[in-house]
């Protein structure tokens, strides 16, 4: 399960980056939600993955799964969806102002 | 426990929310009671600094829940310092932004209350995840802010610094989550106290995620390399926005010294001096880059952009020492940078506003009214800017240059920040010169009236009085600064305070 996590976040993480790279602002902005769903996914596996047991405690419980990359979690994905919405109504904006969905707002030839 | 210390951060929250209730309080009301909040946290931030300046840490824990079970905020001389900066700075650009400013766009008090709430909770924070919620917070904050008021080129600039910016939040949260992963804590005295104690198969995994954090800091302070998306975005920012970003590159420089000093300190082992060999001569870089970006500048806020960049160098230069009388020329030349760049904003936009069509170009244009006001205003500000005697920047880099003697890159120190000093005063020179000298024949204009003028003058006024106060206060201000980065290289007493608030061993 680790190395299935692993080659994910970095398949994830790949994409994001090379996205984000791209002149355009809609492929920059797909690039920015698919590293913030790559962060999600690593901060989540920080807690270590665990199946099947109880993040509070349990008289019968034989491991506990970590609630702190939880709630850490939590807090990362409202803060992502908000800025992917900021930025997706930033990018719009630019295409109406700038005539263009060029990130420097320049035609090409 | 002390209430105090969650005060400056609830206060702007409150004064934040309040407006956006359903009452509809003319743009009047909302100034005054913007003003007043800013006052008011003024008066907290100085009340905060006379409790801790006996060397006292306090610590705040949020629901009674101990450390490092629950969020602490922590009040250090460190961190009192930094909001006393704030909130004078604050205090100015508001003063300016009631001229008319935050008319341009809808809920611009709202805004600056949020990005005060965003900054005070960074510098009070002893949380590593609540620092990245923080600095959340004042980015949020920052967008709007840079934006409001509209315009293809501000959408541009804020396009470019909110995307960069959202990259460097994903990357804090890479690091973030990678030591918590490796030390299973994220209360940051804990930290320190568990990367000291880190097992030798773990010291690689930590000094990555160190030097990420460290990364995501430089971001935050423009720092070479990471520094192209300052010139375009502040350049392009209204005036008091732009004054007030002066101090969000030194929340990165802020965020560097804290965790570097605590959790990547002297006694953190393996882990000890991480960006040591980094932060000085990237630094240096950053002095002659933001020179020469302002020497080539062909606009006068893009000139002052840079010349934060500049100052940022040199603010990194001196906290790059590593010594107590590096840190304390740092902490020194923290907020003379901050106020005279601040000041050079603000001066910059009521320059523009008189050159008609010409604007912050920098070309002979005709004369601008009241030019012996705006000129010697200008004049001040670039000597304190470039540095030169008497004034607060000179002392600042005279510090920094005198912590260097025994340090063994003294030649690069000492000649970066010299050449460096020697560009900024040929660009604000010859800015100056071709502001108020070089200046086409033209009939003469009606003097202004002295109301309107006095009200525009006031917040640069203001700044540069502040600057010339830390001049004639050098040595109380000094005392201060070494007080503080003596115990910033004790950060014993800072864990004790917060994961032993008993005092028993």
């Amino acid at each position: 399960m680790e190395a299935l996590m692993a080659l994910i976040i970095g398949l994830l993480t790949g994409c994001g980056v090379y996205l984000v790279l791209r002149a355009r602002t809609f492929p920059v902005v797909l690039g920015l939600t698919f590293l913030s769903y790559a962060v999600n996914l690593f901060l989540f596996a920080m807690g270590r993955l665990t199946i099947g047991q109880p993040p509070v405690i349990a008289a019968q419980a034989a491991g506990y799964a970590d609630p702190v990359p939880q709630a850490l979690v939590l807090t990362a994905i409202v803060i992502g969806f908000a800025m992917t919405a900021f930025v997706i109504v930033l990018a719009l904006k630019a295409r109406a102002e700038l005539g263009n969905d060029h990130v420097d707002g320049k035609q090409e030839p | 426990m002390n209430h105090l210390v969650i005060a400056p951060v609830l206060l702007p929250l409150l004064a934040g929310i309040l407006p956006l209730l359903p009452h509809h309080p003319t743009m009047r009301q909302r100034r005054l009671f913007s003003i007043a909040a800013v006052v008011a946290q003024l008066g907290l931030a100085l009340a905060l600094m006379a409790a801790v300046s006996d060397g006292k840490i306090l610590v705040y824990t949020l629901g009674h829940w101990p450390a490092p079970f629950g969020i602490v905020l922590v009040a250090d001389r460190l961190a009192a310092w930094m909001l006393v900066i704030t909130t004078l700075l604050a205090l100015f650009a508001l003063l300016d932004a009631i001229r008319g400013a935050d008319t341009a766009g809808r809920h611009f008090h709202i805004l600056f209350q949020f990005q005060l709430f965003g900054l005070n909770g960074a510098f009070l924070t002893g949380d590593l995840f609540n620092l990245f919620v923080f600095f959340e917070v004042l980015l949020i904050a920052s967008y709007g802010l840079l934006l409001h008021g509209g315009g293809p080129e501000r959408t541009r600039a804020g396009l470019h610094f909110v995307v960069v910016n959202l990259v460097g939040s994903t990357l804090f949260l890479f690091a973030v989550g990678t030591l918590y992963g490796v030390l299973g804590t994220l209360n940051m005295a804990d930290l320190a106290v568990k990367a000291a104690a880190a097992p030798p198969e773990n010291v690689a995994l930590i000094r990555a995620a160190g030097l990420v954090l460290f990364g995501v800091f430089a971001l935050k302070a423009a720092l070479l390399p990471f520094h192209l998306w300052l010139p375009a975005a502040y350049a392009h920012a209204s005036a008091p926005v732009a004054a007030l970003f002066a101090i969000m590159t030194k929340v990165g420089a802020y965020s560097m010294l804290r965790v570097h000093t605590l959790i990547f300190g002297a006694g953190a082992g393996p882990a000890a001096g991480l960006s040591e060999p980094w932060l000085l001569p990237l630094a240096l870089a950053t002095v002659i880059v933001g020179m020469l970006g302002a020497v080539a500048s062909t606009h006068l806020r893009r000139q002052v952009a840079w010349l934060v960049v500049a100052s940022v160098g040199s603010l990194l230069a001196a906290f790059g020492l590593a010594t107590t009388a590096g840190l304390a020329a740092g902490l020194y030349y923290l907020p003379h940078t901050t106020f005279a760049t601040a000041a050079l904003f603000l001066l910059a936009d009521a320059i523009a506003r008189r050159r008609g069509a010409l604007g912050d170009r920098l070309d002979p244009g005709p004369a601008t009214a009241s030019p012996r006001l705006l000129g010697g205003l200008f004049f001040v500000a670039a000597m304190a800017v470039a540095g030169l005697p008497p004034l607060s920047g000179f002392l600042g880099k005279f510090l920094t240059l005198h912590a260097a003697l025994d340090h063994p890159l003294l030649p690069w120190i000492m000649g970066t920040v010299l050449a460096g000093g020697l560009l900024g005063l040929i660009a604000l020179a010859r800015t100056g010169s071709l502001l108020f000298y070089r200046v086409l024949p033209s009939e003469a204009r009606a003097a202004e009236p002295w109301p309107a003028l006095v009200r525009e003058t006031l917040p640069i006024i203001g700044l540069l009085l502040l600057g010339l106060g830390l001049t004639v206060g050098a040595g109380p201000a000094l005392d201060q600064a070494r007080a503080i980065a003596a115990q910033m290289l004790e950060p014993q007493a800072y864990i004790q305070a917060v994961l032993n608030p008993g005092g028993t061993p």
